[in-house]
């Protein structure tokens, strides 16, 4: 018990120390740095320093923490960035499940939660808060614009298939929103699952003209491995989280042609995006992801709206982060009266440039796109 | 529903079942011979598939990758021994399961330091790229090679089991510990070459499978409990019943996958069929094991009583 | 010093400590330290169900976060019932922790009836693998049944209560998980010290023996199995208040392996081998995580020191290895 004892008093010691200069904004993060989700969470948070290294600022206490993507870990993260780093604002969070544990329980302690990745579609509608905002997508987004541009190219006859898990339910529903062809064949599979053999043999015998997929992570790379070396042909849309740059090195060729939804793309042509990927590169020697993109846009928001209010009003900063005065690599950014953003989402294709996998803009699923949960919302 | 698509998910079943036994038997061979529960034998197989990768993006060569990644999971393994598994022999299967499930942390911490968090990229060989016509369905030249792989390791184990002078050392390491140190057999290094070779085992189910799937930390804790299923089943210590453990597993998972959500379907409605059939296909093999446990206290194939 | 009373001026130390850095933190208005000492408590409570099965019975489940999910899920459930004001199984939800236990722990008892009849049949490695199996099943149910939030979990959107407390505040929450540890830590003494402790222990270092005494060693060992799969589940439906959350991850295979680390950190057979046990794995948790992203790396390392060079946990290693069981 001894070492409990001297690490509560540390643990003091540090809270005292915190609340040294008043001024300073004190933000924690909680993402996911160990096991197979950790590529995501290094993406938003060296997106996110990048933001804070490229402002100089000096205003931003950053305490980084990883959850190993495990739900009860990050709500006690959360708890202890609250009691006793006193944190002003959390983020970070990649996973719906995880959101769903922490951001409840954050908001209703007046504690500022900016999402950078996860939007469970429980927090955009009934749960929706005034201490919450997202500043990637609604859950069903993406996958609402992979329905969308899957009409526009013509295809009637999609199977469609996701994990068996709230997120990929949103997927499948998302797609189906928008998709005005016939479904050959709807399947959910594991989570965590490697091996899809018995799935794209169904998939052949369907007679689809077309996939639409919705498996982030490995599950995507193991998919994409298989479906190559399958004989299979068929044109695949998908949601950006499948083809999303932290994986496209390890999938390799076998993406390549894939379209997919997104709000944001390396090469989208914007000052803020071209400053961001090419500093990012520089600082990590790797071509920033959807995720990386996130976090940057998250410390830039967090930083406009430090530049009008102090944080310790919570009414006057609230305001200040609602008017989105910053440059977003995405282009234009508005929120929704639920706030999360109306953005465009665009249509990415996977494509090799100078030998390296990445995705390029190639069309547009939606000109101006807010999630339908809403209207579920009471703000 | 044709005939060609049940043959395909059976083909598929049975690739699925060989490389689950290329897992297994290393784990098998390994409590066997040495009484030893080994949780860490999927980071075995992580490390395979991860030196596999890194060897053959430099080198641009596949099969020096696959060698490189059955010798470092070998190199590991005989390095772990050494190290930690041999102070384990002696103690009860709850000291083995604590001191290699603490392996399991320090192994996947260790290469994601090493690789860094980003899966890796490795490809299946130019040659056995494609699909190959067998009568009526087309499947993937490598998913054919990969059974051919696991059947001939299979051939290989029996032979070395049943006609070489390790072999014998090992079965008589199974049923006699003392007797076989009274001869004058090392039985130090006897134990460190049999747990290499189920390293290197685990390395080559890694490295091969590495190329149709993602290559990232954790890739061997989903596989592991697999194989732990499949041993089980099949009685622990036995190569037979690894076999016929992990045919059994990789079947049964296969068609569960593909058939349930269809046998729901034809009393539920097509989405509440998918999930629920979903849902049931998931915990099948699991429900499987308990199943033979009840039956079969110790197994299909008991090993030596 | 004699080791027997090292021990348990050791355990006396523990029990004190637990009880006066939360109320320290509570006047010193640092509430994060509450929730920690609560975590410690709640991942004890969990420990010395195990500990009944593992430390007394010999019987190595690794699938005990099964019984820790059900307690978990039945909190969840009853309170989003109660919250939403619907029935489940024709029963209103309720946010009052009395009967949530109760049923928690009916629950868990049942279910580790069911398993324990089954998986008793068996030894060993095998006994260690079908109690996982068993907790698997468990695990892909709660992941792919989407009443509940499936993978993403069920909030607990306000901590179910408990009369005459506020349990809102982390100090009387502290004293609800604490008195509950004690008398958990209590039963599990009673136990050890009864002829049915005895039996137990016995008929684990030599089951024929205790055949011939006329006891059926599978009777006492179900018997012992159940208990211990209640408390843990008690345990479950206090953690899913304290996290305010409850998902799959409960229940998986790895939460097993944990509660099993906490029991050896410990000592096992200890009566306070989980206290201590459950504050190494907290304190391990807080101050590397902080540290480091690579905490795990760190935590393996410790705690293959302590498989490999102090077999009697922490406890044994301070107190000396006497008594054992």
């Amino acid at each position: 018990m001894n070492g409990f004892k001297t690490a509560a008093l540390a643990a003091l010691a540090a809270g005292t120390f915190t609340m040294a200069k008043a001024d300073q904004i004190s933000v924690g993060m909680i993402t996911t740095l160990s096991g197979g989700g950790a590529g995501l969470g290094v993406d938003v948070r060296d997106g996110f320093q990048l933001a804070l290294d490229m402002a100089e600022a000096d205003n931003i206490r950053l305490v980084v923490e990883d959850d190993a993507q495990r739900p009860e870990l990050a709500v006690q993260i959360a708890e202890r960035m609250i009691q006793s780093e006193r944190v002003d604002i959390l983020t970070g969070i990649i996973w719906s499940n995880l959101a769903m544990a922490v951001v409840p329980s954050a908001v209703a302690q007046d504690i500022l939660y900016l999402s950078p990745n996860a939007g469970p579609s429980a927090l955009a509608g009934a749960n929706c808060h005034p201490n919450y905002f997202n500043v990637a997508w609604q859950n069903d987004m993406l996958h609402e614009g992979a329905g969308a541009y899957a009409n526009e190219l013509g295809y009637e006859n999609a199977f469609i298939m996701a994990p068996n898990y709230p997120a990929g339910t949103d997927a499948l529903n998302g797609f189906k929103r928008y998709f005005e062809g016939e479904l050959a064949g709807e399947l959910f599979t594991q989570v965590g699952q490697t091996d899809y053999a018995a799935e794209i043999a169904q998939i052949r015998a369907s007679g689809a003209d077309s996939i639409f997929i919705f498996l982030p992570g490995g599950m995507g790379i193991s998919f994409m491995r298989q479906y190559e070396q399958s004989g299979l042909d068929l044109p695949i849309v998908s949601a950006a989280f499948t083809f999303s740059q932290d994986i496209l090195p390890a999938v390799g060729s076998a993406a390549l042609g894939v379209f997919n939804a997104s709000q944001w793309s390396p090469d989208l042509d914007n000052d803020a995006n071209a400053a961001f990927v090419s500093a990012f590169r520089e600082a990590y020697g790797r071509i920033p992801s959807l995720y990386a993109s996130q976090g940057f846009d998250t410390a830039n928001l967090i930083l406009s709206a430090a530049a009008k209010a102090d944080v310790s009003d919570r009414d006057a900063f609230r305001a200040a982060l609602r008017e989105a005065d910053f440059a977003s690599v995405r282009g234009d950014f508005a929120w929704a009266a639920n706030q999360h953003p109306i953005q465009k989402v665009y249509i990415r294709e996977v494509v090799e440039v100078d030998g390296e996998i990445t995705n390029r803009i190639v069309g547009v699923a939606f000109e101006e796109h807010r999630d339908v949960h809403g209207e579920n919302c009471p703000m | 529903m044709t005939l060609a698509l049940m043959l395909e998910q059976l083909l598929n079943g049975v690739q699925f079942g060989l490389m689950l036994f290329l897992m297994s038997a290393g784990l098998t061979l390994v409590f066997g011979v040495m009484g030893l529960i080994n949780l860490a034998h999927g980071s075995l197989y992580m490390i395979g598939a991860f030196l596999c990768a890194a060897v053959a993006a430099a080198t641009g060569n596949f099969w020096l990758g696959l060698i490189a990644g059955i010798a470092a999971a070998a190199a590991a393994g005989a390095l772990i021994e050494i190290v930690v598994i041999r102070r384990l022999y002696a103690r009860d299967h709850l000291d083995q399961v604590l001191a290699t499930f603490a392996l399991i942390l320090i192994l996947s911490e260790g290469v994601r330091m090493i690789f860094g968090p980003f899966p890796l990229y490795l490809n299946v060989p130019d040659v056995l790229r494609g699909t190959v016509r067998l009568g009526v369905v087309d499947y993937s030249l490598y998913r054919l090679a990969l059974i051919g792989f696991g059947l001939a390791v299979a051939l290989g184990l029996w032979a070395l089991i049943t006609k070489t002078r390790l072999g014998i050392r090992i079965r008589a390491g199974e049923s006699d510990r003392e007797m076989i140190a009274a001869l004058g057999v090392n039985i130090r290094a006897l134990y460190t070459i049999v747990f290499a070779l189920g390293a290197a085992l685990a390395g080559l189910a890694g490295a091969l499978v590495g190329a149709i799937q993602s290559v990232q930390v954790g890739m061997g804790e989903p596989v592991l409990i697999l194989a732990f299923v499949v041993i089980v089943i099949g009685g622990i210590g036995s190569i037979k019943g690894a076999m016929v453990g992990a045919l059994l597993v990789g079947v049964i998972d296969t068609m569960g996958r593909f058939l349930l959500p269809r046998v729901f379907a034809t009393f539920l409605d097509a989405s509440q069929a998918m999930g629920v059939g979903a849902a049931l296909a998931s915990m099948l093999i699991y429900l499987l094991m308990a199943l033979v446990l009840i039956f079969r206290p110790k197994g299909l194939f008991p090993a030596h009583g | 010093m004699d080791s027997t009373l090292k021990e348990w001026l050791l355990n006396a130390v523990m029990v004190v400590a637990l009880l006066l850095v939360p109320l320290w933190a509570w006047l010193a208005n640092e509430p994060f330290i509450i929730t920690l000492a609560t975590r410690i408590a709640i991942l004890a409570l969990a420990g010395v169900g195990l500990n009944i099965a593992l430390g007394l019975g010999g019987m190595v489940s690794f699938g005990h976060a099964l019984y820790l999910g059900i307690g978990g899920y039945v909190a969840g459930i009853a309170a989003h019932h109660a919250f939403h004001g619907t029935t489940v199984l024709g029963l209103p939800g309720t946010n009052q922790m009395l009967p949530i236990w109760a049923i928690a722990m009916i629950l868990s008892g049942a279910i580790a009836g069911v398993v324990g009849a089954l998986s008793l049949r068996t030894s060993g490695i095998f006994f260690i693998m079908i109690t996982l199996a068993f907790a698997q099943m468990g695990f892909f149910f709660a992941l792919s049944w989407p009443a509940y939030g499936g993978e993403d979990g069920l909030p607990i959107f306000v901590r179910n209560q408990f009369p005459g407390l506020n349990t809102l505040r982390p100090w009387e929450f502290f004293l609800i998980s604490y008195g509950v540890l004690l008398v958990a830590l209590g039963l599990f003494a009673l136990l050890r010290a009864a002829r049915f402790g005895a039996a137990l222990m016995a008929i684990r270092q030599n089951p024929d023996r205790v055949a011939a005494l006329g006891i059926t060693p599978f009777g006492v060992k179900l018997v012992a199995f159940v208990l211990s799969g209640m408390i843990t589940g008690l345990a479950g439906a206090l953690m899913a208040d304290l996290t305010r959350f409850v998902s799959p991850a409960m229940m998986a295979w790895t939460m097993s392996g944990e509660l099993i680390v906490i029991i050896i950190l410990g000592g096992v057979g200890r009566l306070f081998g989980p206290v201590a046990g459950a504050a190494i794995l907290v304190g391990f948790e807080v101050f590397f995580g902080g540290l480091t992203e690579h905490w795990k790396l760190w935590l393996g390392l410790v705690l293959l020191g302590v498989v490999l060079f102090a077999r009697g946990g922490i406890i044994g290693l301070i107190a000396g290895r006497a008594h054992h069981g």
